[in-house]
Protein backbone atom coordinates (compact mmCIF):
# COMPACT_ATOMS: atom_id res chain seq x y z
CA UNK A 1 0.00 0.00 0.00
CA UNK A 2 1.42 3.67 -1.36
CA UNK A 3 -0.59 6.87 -0.32
CA UNK A 4 0.38 10.06 -1.55
CA UNK A 5 -1.32 12.61 0.00
CA UNK A 6 -1.24 16.28 -2.63
CA UNK A 7 2.93 15.57 -3.20
CA UNK A 8 4.23 18.50 -4.73
CA UNK A 9 8.03 18.43 -5.85
CA UNK A 10 9.90 21.65 -7.23
CA UNK A 11 13.17 22.37 -8.70
CA UNK A 12 13.53 26.11 -8.49
CA UNK A 13 10.56 27.56 -10.92
CA UNK A 14 9.67 24.04 -12.78
CA UNK A 15 7.21 22.19 -10.94
CA UNK A 16 8.46 18.23 -11.76
CA UNK A 17 5.23 16.60 -9.74
CA UNK A 18 2.17 18.62 -9.37
CA UNK A 19 -0.36 18.16 -6.42
CA UNK A 20 -0.25 13.96 -7.15
CA UNK A 21 -2.87 12.57 -4.91
CA UNK A 22 -3.44 8.36 -5.15
CA UNK A 23 -3.57 5.83 -3.55
CA UNK A 24 -1.74 2.50 -4.95
CA UNK A 25 -3.81 -1.42 -3.33
CA UNK A 26 -2.20 -4.43 -2.94
CA UNK A 27 -3.47 -7.73 -5.03
CA UNK A 28 -2.90 -5.83 -8.31
CA UNK A 29 -0.45 -4.83 -10.16
CA UNK A 30 -0.46 -0.98 -10.94
CA UNK A 31 0.84 0.65 -13.63
CA UNK A 32 2.50 4.42 -13.61
CA UNK A 33 1.94 5.95 -16.91
CA UNK A 34 3.09 8.76 -18.21
CA UNK A 35 5.44 10.41 -20.98
CA UNK A 36 9.19 10.61 -20.89
CA UNK A 37 9.64 13.75 -17.96
CA UNK A 38 6.47 13.71 -16.93
CA UNK A 39 7.80 12.86 -12.95
CA UNK A 40 7.35 9.21 -12.39
CA UNK A 41 10.74 9.01 -11.41
CA UNK A 42 10.84 11.77 -9.54
CA UNK A 43 7.95 10.41 -7.82
CA UNK A 44 9.18 7.15 -6.87
CA UNK A 45 12.08 8.55 -5.50
CA UNK A 46 10.07 10.47 -3.05
CA UNK A 47 8.05 7.35 -2.17
CA UNK A 48 11.50 5.62 -1.21
CA UNK A 49 12.57 9.15 0.37
CA UNK A 50 15.92 9.99 -1.96
CA UNK A 51 14.33 13.18 -2.77
CA UNK A 52 12.25 15.39 -0.42
CA UNK A 53 8.67 16.36 -1.31
CA UNK A 54 8.56 20.51 -1.32
CA UNK A 55 4.89 20.08 0.05
CA UNK A 56 2.64 16.85 0.91
CA UNK A 57 3.53 13.55 2.06
CA UNK A 58 4.03 9.84 0.91
CA UNK A 59 3.48 6.85 3.76
CA UNK A 60 4.29 3.44 2.60
CA UNK A 61 2.16 0.68 4.28
CA UNK A 62 1.40 3.08 7.17
CA UNK A 63 4.60 4.45 7.66
CA UNK A 64 7.25 7.27 6.08
CA UNK A 65 9.84 5.19 4.42
CA UNK A 66 12.83 6.06 6.10
CA UNK A 67 10.69 5.05 9.59
CA UNK A 68 10.59 2.07 8.80
CA UNK A 69 13.07 -0.55 10.97
CA UNK A 70 13.49 -2.91 7.74
CA UNK A 71 12.60 -0.62 4.70
CA UNK A 72 14.21 -2.98 2.20
CA UNK A 73 11.70 -5.36 3.82
CA UNK A 74 9.00 -3.39 3.04
CA UNK A 75 9.56 -1.48 -0.09
CA UNK A 76 11.89 -4.04 -2.92
CA UNK A 77 12.08 -0.60 -5.52
CA UNK A 78 14.06 -1.00 -8.78
CA UNK A 79 15.10 2.94 -10.04
CA UNK A 80 17.56 3.83 -12.65
CA UNK A 81 19.10 0.39 -13.56
CA UNK A 82 22.35 1.37 -13.06
CA UNK A 83 22.30 2.05 -9.03
CA UNK A 84 25.27 -0.39 -9.12
CA UNK A 85 29.00 0.16 -8.76
CA UNK A 86 30.51 -1.34 -11.79
CA UNK A 87 33.54 -2.05 -10.21
CA UNK A 88 31.83 -4.90 -7.78
CA UNK A 89 29.95 -8.10 -8.69
CA UNK A 90 26.63 -8.87 -8.78
CA UNK A 91 26.62 -11.37 -5.53
CA UNK A 92 29.08 -8.83 -3.66
CA UNK A 93 26.29 -6.14 -4.44
CA UNK A 94 23.77 -7.72 -2.85
CA UNK A 95 25.53 -8.86 -0.07
CA UNK A 96 26.12 -5.45 0.91
CA UNK A 97 22.37 -4.36 0.37
CA UNK A 98 21.82 -7.68 2.06
CA UNK A 99 24.29 -7.20 5.42
CA UNK A 100 22.81 -4.07 6.66
CA UNK A 101 19.75 -5.13 7.27
CA UNK A 102 21.05 -8.80 8.36
CA UNK A 103 19.30 -10.67 5.53
CA UNK A 104 21.34 -13.90 5.57
CA UNK A 105 23.26 -14.88 2.50
CA UNK A 106 21.13 -17.41 1.10
CA UNK A 107 18.84 -15.45 0.17
CA UNK A 108 21.11 -13.26 -1.94
CA UNK A 109 21.65 -16.55 -3.15
CA UNK A 110 18.11 -17.39 -3.58
CA UNK A 111 17.32 -13.86 -5.40
CA UNK A 112 20.47 -14.37 -7.94
CA UNK A 113 19.18 -17.71 -8.88
CA UNK A 114 15.36 -16.56 -9.18
CA UNK A 115 16.39 -13.09 -11.70
CA UNK A 116 18.90 -16.00 -13.43
CA UNK A 117 22.17 -14.29 -12.92
CA UNK A 118 23.87 -17.44 -11.32
CA UNK A 119 26.25 -17.80 -14.40
CA UNK A 120 27.01 -13.83 -13.82
CA UNK A 121 26.74 -13.40 -9.88
CA UNK A 122 30.51 -13.39 -9.69
CA UNK A 123 31.28 -11.12 -12.62
CA UNK A 124 32.10 -7.26 -12.56
CA UNK A 125 28.60 -5.48 -12.47
CA UNK A 126 29.96 -3.11 -15.23
CA UNK A 127 30.56 -5.91 -18.10
CA UNK A 128 26.80 -6.31 -17.29
CA UNK A 129 24.54 -6.14 -20.51
CA UNK A 130 21.01 -3.35 -19.94
CA UNK A 131 19.36 -6.49 -19.33
CA UNK A 132 21.21 -8.08 -17.06
CA UNK A 133 21.52 -4.56 -15.10
CA UNK A 134 17.51 -4.92 -14.93
CA UNK A 135 17.75 -8.40 -13.46
CA UNK A 136 19.99 -7.31 -10.60
CA UNK A 137 18.51 -4.24 -9.97
CA UNK A 138 15.49 -6.70 -9.57
CA UNK A 139 17.34 -9.06 -7.85
CA UNK A 140 17.97 -6.16 -5.17
CA UNK A 141 14.58 -5.09 -5.09
CA UNK A 142 13.44 -8.54 -4.09
CA UNK A 143 16.24 -8.96 -1.86
CA UNK A 144 14.01 -8.02 1.21
CA UNK A 145 11.29 -10.24 0.18
CA UNK A 146 9.19 -6.88 0.92
CA UNK A 147 5.44 -6.33 1.21
CA UNK A 148 5.05 -3.51 -1.76
CA UNK A 149 7.50 -4.00 -5.15
CA UNK A 150 7.75 -0.65 -6.93
CA UNK A 151 9.92 -0.84 -10.53
CA UNK A 152 10.50 2.09 -12.46
CA UNK A 153 10.46 0.96 -16.24
CA UNK A 154 11.33 -2.76 -15.51
CA UNK A 155 10.86 -4.20 -19.16
CA UNK A 156 13.61 -1.47 -20.43
CA UNK A 157 16.27 -3.20 -22.63
CA UNK A 158 15.23 -6.56 -21.71
CA UNK A 159 15.14 -9.44 -24.60
CA UNK A 160 11.71 -11.11 -25.52
CA UNK A 161 12.12 -13.54 -22.73
CA UNK A 162 12.69 -11.68 -20.38
CA UNK A 163 10.03 -9.01 -21.10
CA UNK A 164 7.56 -12.43 -20.67
CA UNK A 165 9.86 -13.13 -17.77
CA UNK A 166 8.49 -9.70 -16.01
CA UNK A 167 5.12 -9.60 -16.70
CA UNK A 168 4.67 -13.43 -14.92
CA UNK A 169 6.68 -12.13 -12.27
CA UNK A 170 4.87 -8.94 -11.68
CA UNK A 171 1.22 -10.63 -12.07
CA UNK A 172 2.44 -13.66 -9.69
CA UNK A 173 3.67 -11.13 -7.02
CA UNK A 174 0.29 -9.14 -7.25
CA UNK A 175 -1.57 -12.55 -6.81
CA UNK A 176 0.29 -13.21 -3.46
CA UNK A 177 -1.36 -10.39 -2.06
CA UNK A 178 1.57 -7.55 -2.68
CA UNK A 179 1.20 -4.16 -4.11
CA UNK A 180 3.08 -3.68 -7.51
CA UNK A 181 3.49 -0.25 -8.87
CA UNK A 182 5.37 -0.53 -12.31
CA UNK A 183 5.89 2.82 -13.89
CA UNK A 184 6.27 2.95 -18.11
CA UNK A 185 5.62 4.99 -20.81
CA UNK A 186 4.49 2.18 -22.69
CA UNK A 187 0.43 1.86 -22.62
CA UNK A 188 0.33 -1.21 -24.87
CA UNK A 189 2.77 -3.11 -22.19
CA UNK A 190 0.79 -1.85 -19.22
CA UNK A 191 -2.32 -3.35 -20.66
CA UNK A 192 -1.07 -6.89 -20.48
CA UNK A 193 0.36 -6.61 -16.91
CA UNK A 194 -1.31 -3.93 -14.81
CA UNK A 195 -5.24 -4.18 -13.76
CA UNK A 196 -5.30 -0.55 -12.14
CA UNK A 197 -3.89 2.27 -14.02
CA UNK A 198 -2.57 6.07 -12.89
CA UNK A 199 -1.92 8.29 -15.19
CA UNK A 200 0.25 11.11 -15.41
CA UNK A 201 1.32 14.27 -17.53
CA UNK A 202 4.04 17.07 -16.63
CA UNK A 203 3.46 15.85 -13.28
CA UNK A 204 0.08 16.34 -12.99
CA UNK A 205 -2.87 13.28 -12.56
CA UNK A 206 -4.58 12.30 -15.85
CA UNK A 207 -6.43 9.43 -14.45
CA UNK A 208 -6.72 6.95 -11.65
CA UNK A 209 -8.65 4.26 -13.20
CA UNK A 210 -8.63 0.87 -14.25
CA UNK A 211 -6.85 -1.09 -17.38
CA UNK A 212 -10.43 -2.27 -18.02
CA UNK A 213 -12.05 0.95 -17.59
CA UNK A 214 -9.59 2.82 -20.05
CA UNK A 215 -10.35 0.42 -22.62
CA UNK A 216 -13.38 0.88 -22.73
CA UNK A 217 -13.44 4.67 -22.50
CA UNK A 218 -11.36 4.30 -25.56
CA UNK A 219 -13.55 2.88 -27.62
CA UNK A 220 -12.56 -0.83 -27.32
CA UNK A 221 -15.46 -2.71 -29.19
CA UNK A 222 -15.23 -1.15 -32.04
CA UNK A 223 -15.97 -3.78 -35.40
CA UNK A 224 -15.04 -2.31 -39.00
CA UNK A 225 -17.29 -3.40 -41.40
CA UNK A 226 -17.00 -3.12 -45.46
CA UNK A 227 -19.95 -4.01 -47.13
CA UNK A 228 -22.12 -3.32 -50.56
CA UNK A 229 -24.51 -0.70 -48.98
CA UNK A 230 -23.11 1.04 -46.13
CA UNK A 231 -26.22 3.39 -45.81
CA UNK A 232 -28.17 0.99 -45.58
CA UNK A 233 -26.11 -1.57 -43.06
CA UNK A 234 -26.27 1.48 -41.19
CA UNK A 235 -29.84 2.04 -40.59
CA UNK A 236 -29.84 -1.69 -40.13
CA UNK A 237 -27.40 -1.71 -37.11
CA UNK A 238 -28.62 1.47 -35.36
CA UNK A 239 -30.09 0.95 -31.98
CA UNK A 240 -29.61 2.01 -28.66
CA UNK A 241 -26.22 1.63 -26.98
CA UNK A 242 -24.79 1.36 -30.73
CA UNK A 243 -23.08 3.62 -32.81
CA UNK A 244 -21.87 3.59 -36.48
CA UNK A 245 -19.42 6.26 -37.67
CA UNK A 246 -18.23 6.33 -41.17
CA UNK A 247 -17.72 9.04 -44.40
CA UNK A 248 -20.43 9.60 -46.65
CA UNK A 249 -20.01 7.75 -49.87
CA UNK A 250 -17.61 5.19 -48.27
CA UNK A 251 -18.16 1.36 -47.84
CA UNK A 252 -16.48 1.27 -44.26
CA UNK A 253 -18.01 1.57 -41.15
CA UNK A 254 -16.86 1.66 -37.55
CA UNK A 255 -19.61 0.18 -35.28
CA UNK A 256 -19.11 -0.43 -31.66
CA UNK A 257 -22.01 -1.78 -29.46
CA UNK A 258 -21.81 -4.61 -31.07
CA UNK A 259 -20.03 -7.85 -31.58
CA UNK A 260 -19.06 -9.11 -35.12
CA UNK A 261 -21.18 -11.95 -35.28
CA UNK A 262 -24.15 -9.47 -34.66
CA UNK A 263 -22.99 -7.57 -37.38
CA UNK A 264 -22.52 -10.02 -39.82
CA UNK A 265 -26.00 -11.79 -39.07
CA UNK A 266 -27.67 -8.05 -39.07
CA UNK A 267 -26.15 -7.56 -42.70
CA UNK A 268 -27.21 -10.95 -43.49
CA UNK A 269 -31.08 -10.93 -42.80
CA UNK A 270 -31.09 -7.44 -44.63
CA UNK A 271 -29.44 -9.19 -47.62
CA UNK A 272 -26.48 -6.77 -47.63
CA UNK A 273 -23.34 -8.37 -48.68
CA UNK A 274 -20.23 -7.88 -46.53
CA UNK A 275 -16.98 -7.99 -48.02
CA UNK A 276 -14.91 -7.44 -44.39
CA UNK A 277 -15.90 -7.74 -40.81
CA UNK A 278 -12.72 -7.14 -38.32
CA UNK A 279 -13.34 -6.15 -35.03
CA UNK A 280 -10.73 -3.79 -34.52
CA UNK A 281 -8.18 -3.95 -31.70
CA UNK A 282 -8.32 -0.74 -29.61
CA UNK A 283 -5.27 1.50 -29.69
CA UNK A 284 -4.60 2.12 -26.42
CA UNK A 285 -1.30 3.58 -27.16
CA UNK A 286 -3.27 6.24 -29.33
CA UNK A 287 -5.82 6.88 -26.25
CA UNK A 288 -2.85 7.34 -24.02
CA UNK A 289 -1.45 9.51 -26.53
CA UNK A 290 -4.70 11.75 -26.48
CA UNK A 291 -4.60 11.90 -23.21
CA UNK A 292 -1.62 12.69 -22.37
CA UNK A 293 -0.64 14.77 -25.72
CA UNK A 294 -0.59 18.20 -24.36
CA UNK A 295 1.27 17.65 -21.47
CA UNK A 296 4.28 15.64 -24.02
CA UNK A 297 7.69 17.69 -22.98
CA UNK A 298 9.65 16.68 -25.80
CA UNK A 299 7.30 16.11 -29.13
CA UNK A 300 8.99 14.85 -32.36
CA UNK A 301 7.07 16.88 -35.42
CA UNK A 302 6.41 13.82 -37.19
CA UNK A 303 4.33 11.35 -35.92
CA UNK A 304 2.28 12.92 -33.79
CA UNK A 305 -1.33 11.03 -32.28
CA UNK A 306 -4.36 11.65 -34.34
CA UNK A 307 -7.20 12.40 -32.47
CA UNK A 308 -9.95 9.73 -33.81
CA UNK A 309 -9.30 7.96 -30.11
CA UNK A 310 -11.36 8.69 -27.22
CA UNK A 311 -12.30 12.86 -27.08
CA UNK A 312 -10.25 14.93 -24.79
CA UNK A 313 -10.65 14.19 -21.02
CA UNK A 314 -13.10 11.25 -21.46
CA UNK A 315 -10.75 9.46 -19.29
CA UNK A 316 -11.44 11.00 -16.14
CA UNK A 317 -11.02 9.34 -12.67
CA UNK B 1 33.75 -9.26 13.95
CA UNK B 2 30.68 -11.77 15.14
CA UNK B 3 28.34 -12.62 12.87
CA UNK B 4 25.07 -11.73 13.92
CA UNK B 5 22.21 -13.49 12.43
CA UNK B 6 19.63 -12.92 14.08
CA UNK B 7 16.84 -13.60 11.69
CA UNK B 8 14.34 -14.77 14.51
CA UNK B 9 12.03 -12.72 16.56
CA UNK B 10 13.08 -12.90 20.18
CA UNK B 11 9.03 -13.91 20.91
CA UNK B 12 9.07 -17.22 20.35
CA UNK B 13 5.43 -17.58 20.72
CA UNK B 14 4.65 -15.69 17.66
CA UNK B 15 4.48 -17.99 15.07
CA UNK B 16 6.10 -15.21 12.78
CA UNK B 17 6.56 -16.76 9.30
CA UNK B 18 8.31 -13.85 7.96
CA UNK B 19 11.69 -13.27 9.89
CA UNK B 20 12.24 -9.83 11.06
CA UNK B 21 15.46 -7.80 9.80
CA UNK B 22 16.27 -4.78 10.97
CA UNK B 23 19.37 -1.94 9.97
CA UNK B 24 21.86 -1.47 12.64
CA UNK B 25 25.05 0.83 13.21
CA UNK B 26 26.77 -2.42 12.90
CA UNK B 27 25.34 -4.33 10.47
CA UNK B 28 25.73 -0.79 8.60
CA UNK B 29 29.46 -0.88 9.59
CA UNK B 30 29.42 -5.08 8.04
CA UNK B 31 27.91 -3.68 5.07
CA UNK B 32 30.49 -0.55 4.64
CA UNK B 33 33.40 -3.09 5.45
CA UNK B 34 32.21 -5.39 2.48
CA UNK B 35 31.75 -2.96 0.35
CA UNK B 36 35.25 -1.58 0.86
CA UNK B 37 36.68 -4.96 0.64
CA UNK B 38 35.33 -6.24 -2.60
CA UNK B 39 36.41 -3.17 -4.78
CA UNK B 40 39.79 -3.61 -6.57
CA UNK B 41 40.48 0.16 -6.24
CA UNK B 42 40.69 -0.36 -2.44
CA UNK B 43 43.58 -2.71 -2.50
CA UNK B 44 45.10 -0.30 -5.13
CA UNK B 45 44.84 2.65 -3.48
CA UNK B 46 46.18 1.39 -0.40
CA UNK B 47 49.06 -0.41 -1.99
CA UNK B 48 49.97 2.62 -3.77
CA UNK B 49 49.87 4.29 -0.32
CA UNK B 50 52.00 1.83 1.19
CA UNK B 51 54.66 1.65 -1.64
CA UNK B 52 54.80 5.60 -1.25
CA UNK B 53 55.33 5.47 2.49
CA UNK B 54 57.47 2.48 2.79
CA UNK B 55 59.78 2.89 -1.02
CA UNK B 56 60.27 7.01 -1.03
CA UNK B 57 61.07 6.35 2.75
CA UNK B 58 63.95 3.86 1.84
CA UNK B 59 65.42 5.28 -1.11
CA UNK B 60 65.93 8.38 0.52
CA UNK B 61 67.63 7.13 3.42
CA UNK B 62 69.67 4.78 0.93
CA UNK B 63 70.93 7.93 -1.31
CA UNK B 64 71.17 10.21 1.59
CA UNK B 65 74.97 11.86 1.87
CA UNK B 66 75.80 14.32 4.50
CA UNK B 67 78.30 15.86 2.50
CA UNK B 68 75.93 16.31 -0.52
CA UNK B 69 74.57 19.99 -0.19
CA UNK B 70 72.23 19.56 -3.37
CA UNK B 71 71.23 15.11 -3.00
CA UNK B 72 68.17 14.30 -1.91
CA UNK B 73 67.12 15.26 1.90
CA UNK B 74 69.87 17.65 1.64
CA UNK B 75 67.72 19.29 4.00
CA UNK B 76 66.68 16.78 6.42
CA UNK B 77 67.70 17.05 10.24
CA UNK B 78 66.99 13.73 11.44
CA UNK B 79 66.01 10.28 10.37
CA UNK B 80 62.67 10.90 11.22
CA UNK B 81 62.77 13.52 8.38
CA UNK B 82 63.93 11.13 6.22
CA UNK B 83 61.85 8.05 7.02
CA UNK B 84 58.79 9.56 6.45
CA UNK B 85 59.58 11.77 3.10
CA UNK B 86 57.02 9.53 1.56
CA UNK B 87 53.97 10.82 3.59
CA UNK B 88 53.25 13.73 1.06
CA UNK B 89 52.95 11.52 -1.83
CA UNK B 90 51.36 8.47 0.39
CA UNK B 91 48.44 10.91 1.50
CA UNK B 92 47.44 11.57 -1.90
CA UNK B 93 46.65 8.01 -2.40
CA UNK B 94 44.73 7.53 0.63
CA UNK B 95 43.35 10.70 0.22
CA UNK B 96 42.07 9.70 -3.06
CA UNK B 97 41.00 6.17 -1.29
CA UNK B 98 38.47 8.08 0.63
CA UNK B 99 37.14 10.62 -1.86
CA UNK B 100 36.28 7.47 -4.21
CA UNK B 101 34.39 5.53 -1.11
CA UNK B 102 32.22 8.57 -1.03
CA UNK B 103 32.02 10.66 -3.98
CA UNK B 104 32.39 7.23 -6.18
CA UNK B 105 28.63 6.15 -4.58
CA UNK B 106 27.22 8.90 -6.05
CA UNK B 107 29.53 9.30 -9.74
CA UNK B 108 28.14 5.54 -10.03
CA UNK B 109 24.32 6.21 -9.28
CA UNK B 110 25.61 3.09 -6.41
CA UNK B 111 24.17 5.77 -3.42
CA UNK B 112 20.39 5.49 -4.32
CA UNK B 113 20.85 2.05 -3.21
CA UNK B 114 22.95 2.41 -0.60
CA UNK B 115 20.27 5.07 0.76
CA UNK B 116 17.22 3.08 0.08
CA UNK B 117 18.58 0.38 2.10
CA UNK B 118 19.69 2.78 5.13
CA UNK B 119 16.83 5.57 4.35
CA UNK B 120 18.56 7.25 7.66
CA UNK B 121 21.54 8.16 5.40
CA UNK B 122 23.88 9.41 8.37
CA UNK B 123 25.52 5.94 9.64
CA UNK B 124 26.21 5.18 6.19
CA UNK B 125 28.85 8.09 6.46
CA UNK B 126 29.81 7.07 9.71
CA UNK B 127 30.09 3.79 9.04
CA UNK B 128 32.38 4.58 5.81
CA UNK B 129 35.20 7.33 8.21
CA UNK B 130 35.16 4.48 10.42
CA UNK B 131 36.03 1.80 8.13
CA UNK B 132 38.78 3.89 5.77
CA UNK B 133 39.79 5.19 9.08
CA UNK B 134 40.76 1.13 10.08
CA UNK B 135 42.36 0.45 6.98
CA UNK B 136 44.31 3.15 6.67
CA UNK B 137 45.76 3.43 9.97
CA UNK B 138 46.85 0.03 9.74
CA UNK B 139 48.12 -0.04 6.33
CA UNK B 140 50.10 3.60 6.60
CA UNK B 141 51.31 2.61 10.24
CA UNK B 142 53.42 -0.43 9.41
CA UNK B 143 53.87 1.89 6.08
CA UNK B 144 55.73 4.17 8.44
CA UNK B 145 57.56 1.77 10.44
CA UNK B 146 58.69 -0.31 7.25
CA UNK B 147 60.26 2.92 6.37
CA UNK B 148 61.99 3.84 9.18
CA UNK B 149 63.42 -0.20 9.95
CA UNK B 150 64.02 -0.23 6.07
CA UNK B 151 66.14 2.86 6.13
CA UNK B 152 67.73 2.49 9.50
CA UNK B 153 70.86 -0.03 8.07
CA UNK B 154 71.32 2.91 5.62
CA UNK B 155 71.66 5.54 7.89
CA UNK B 156 73.52 3.19 10.56
CA UNK B 157 76.44 5.24 11.53
CA UNK B 158 75.64 8.82 10.33
CA UNK B 159 74.72 11.87 12.55
CA UNK B 160 71.45 11.50 12.19
CA UNK B 161 70.97 8.11 12.67
CA UNK B 162 67.91 7.25 15.61
CA UNK B 163 66.79 4.16 16.44
CA UNK B 164 63.36 2.63 17.68
CA UNK B 165 64.16 3.19 21.26
CA UNK B 166 64.99 6.98 20.44
CA UNK B 167 63.03 9.70 22.21
CA UNK B 168 60.12 10.65 20.18
CA UNK B 169 60.91 7.81 16.95
CA UNK B 170 57.58 6.28 17.84
CA UNK B 171 55.70 9.13 18.99
CA UNK B 172 56.23 10.06 15.06
CA UNK B 173 55.82 6.90 13.41
CA UNK B 174 52.10 6.12 14.84
CA UNK B 175 52.13 10.04 14.95
CA UNK B 176 52.20 9.81 10.68
CA UNK B 177 50.02 6.90 10.70
CA UNK B 178 47.22 8.63 12.49
CA UNK B 179 47.63 11.14 10.26
CA UNK B 180 47.42 9.52 7.12
CA UNK B 181 44.12 7.86 8.47
CA UNK B 182 42.66 11.19 9.14
CA UNK B 183 43.41 12.10 5.72
CA UNK B 184 41.70 9.30 4.47
CA UNK B 185 38.45 10.79 6.30
CA UNK B 186 38.97 13.80 4.92
CA UNK B 187 39.08 13.04 1.72
CA UNK B 188 35.81 10.44 2.57
CA UNK B 189 34.17 14.30 4.06
CA UNK B 190 35.33 16.09 1.10
CA UNK B 191 33.78 13.48 -1.41
CA UNK B 192 30.41 13.29 0.66
CA UNK B 193 30.67 17.31 0.21
CA UNK B 194 30.93 17.61 -3.61
CA UNK B 195 29.96 14.44 -5.11
CA UNK B 196 32.12 13.95 -7.63
CA UNK B 197 35.10 12.46 -7.64
CA UNK B 198 36.93 14.88 -9.98
CA UNK B 199 35.54 17.63 -7.79
CA UNK B 200 36.35 15.59 -4.34
CA UNK B 201 40.13 15.00 -5.56
CA UNK B 202 40.93 18.74 -6.90
CA UNK B 203 39.48 19.72 -3.82
CA UNK B 204 41.83 17.68 -1.73
CA UNK B 205 44.81 18.51 -3.71
CA UNK B 206 44.17 22.16 -3.22
CA UNK B 207 43.77 22.18 0.16
CA UNK B 208 46.57 19.49 0.91
CA UNK B 209 49.48 20.80 -1.09
CA UNK B 210 47.97 24.06 -3.00
CA UNK B 211 46.96 26.44 -0.19
CA UNK B 212 50.56 26.73 1.22
CA UNK B 213 51.62 28.01 -2.43
CA UNK B 214 48.52 29.95 -2.22
CA UNK B 215 49.29 31.50 1.04
CA UNK B 216 52.67 32.38 -0.26
CA UNK B 217 51.05 35.26 -2.29
CA UNK B 218 49.88 36.75 1.02
CA UNK B 219 51.77 39.82 3.39
CA UNK B 220 54.23 37.53 4.93
CA UNK B 221 52.85 38.64 8.23
CA UNK B 222 49.69 36.78 7.60
CA UNK B 223 51.86 33.72 6.05
CA UNK B 224 53.17 33.41 9.92
CA UNK B 225 50.18 33.43 11.61
CA UNK B 226 48.26 31.30 8.99
CA UNK B 227 50.74 28.84 8.05
CA UNK B 228 50.76 27.10 10.94
CA UNK B 229 47.03 26.20 11.18
CA UNK B 230 46.39 25.00 7.30
CA UNK B 231 45.40 21.52 7.19
CA UNK B 232 49.17 19.86 5.46
CA UNK B 233 51.32 21.92 7.98
CA UNK B 234 49.49 21.20 11.16
CA UNK B 235 49.36 17.44 9.94
CA UNK B 236 53.23 17.77 9.73
CA UNK B 237 53.77 18.92 13.05
CA UNK B 238 52.00 15.61 14.10
CA UNK B 239 54.98 13.94 12.84
CA UNK B 240 57.96 15.76 13.01
CA UNK B 241 60.39 15.06 15.46
CA UNK B 242 61.30 18.24 16.10
CA UNK B 243 58.78 21.48 16.56
CA UNK B 244 60.35 23.85 13.86
CA UNK B 245 60.19 27.25 14.29
CA UNK B 246 56.91 28.68 14.29
CA UNK B 247 54.91 25.47 13.52
CA UNK B 248 52.96 24.07 16.07
CA UNK B 249 53.60 21.27 18.89
CA UNK B 250 52.55 17.95 17.30
CA UNK B 251 49.84 17.63 19.98
CA UNK B 252 48.34 20.88 19.22
CA UNK B 253 48.66 20.21 15.27
CA UNK B 254 47.06 17.16 15.61
CA UNK B 255 44.05 18.93 17.23
CA UNK B 256 43.65 21.47 14.27
CA UNK B 257 43.86 19.02 12.21
CA UNK B 258 41.29 16.90 13.58
CA UNK B 259 39.25 20.47 13.41
CA UNK B 260 39.85 20.77 10.25
CA UNK B 261 38.42 17.03 9.29
CA UNK B 262 35.79 17.19 12.19
CA UNK B 263 34.54 20.56 10.38
CA UNK B 264 34.83 18.92 6.39
CA UNK B 265 32.58 16.27 8.34
CA UNK B 266 29.72 18.10 9.23
CA UNK B 267 29.23 19.63 5.80
CA UNK B 268 29.25 16.64 4.79
CA UNK B 269 27.04 15.26 7.16
CA UNK B 270 24.83 18.15 6.46
CA UNK B 271 25.01 17.88 2.68
CA UNK B 272 23.87 14.51 3.07
CA UNK B 273 21.01 14.62 5.42
CA UNK B 274 19.60 17.67 3.71
CA UNK B 275 19.95 17.39 -0.12
CA UNK B 276 18.23 14.96 -2.40
CA UNK B 277 20.44 12.30 -3.76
Amino acid sequence: MIELQHLVKRYGDKTAVDDLHFTVKPGVVTGFLGPNGAGKSTTMRMILGLDAPTSGSVTVNGKRYAQHAAPIQEVGALLEARSIHPGRSAHNHLLALALTHGIPRRRVDEVIELTGLGKVAKKRAGAFSLGMGQRLGIAAALLGDPQTIMLDEPVNGLDPEGVLWIRTLLTSLAAEGRTVFVSSHLMSEMALTATDLVIIGRGRLMADTTVAEFIEQAGGDSVKVVSSDAARLREALLGPDVTVTGEAGSETLAVSGLSARQIGQAAADAGIAVFELTPQAVSLEEAFMTLTGDTVEYRSNAGTASKNGAPEGSVAA
Amino acid sequence: MSATLTATPETTAAPAPKPTYKVTFGRVLRSEGSKFLSLRSSWITLAVGLFFLAFVGIMVAYRYNPADLHGPAADSRDAIDISLKGVELSQLALGVLGVLATAGEYTTGLIRSTFAAVPKRLPVLWTKCLVLFGAAIVVATAGAFISFVGGENFLHGKAIALTLSSSGVLRCLFGAGLYLALVTVFGAALGMLVRSVAGGIALLVGIMMLLPVFLDMLPSSWKTDVAPYLPGTAGQSIYSLHTAPGALSSGTGLWVFVAWVAAALIGAAYRVVRSDS
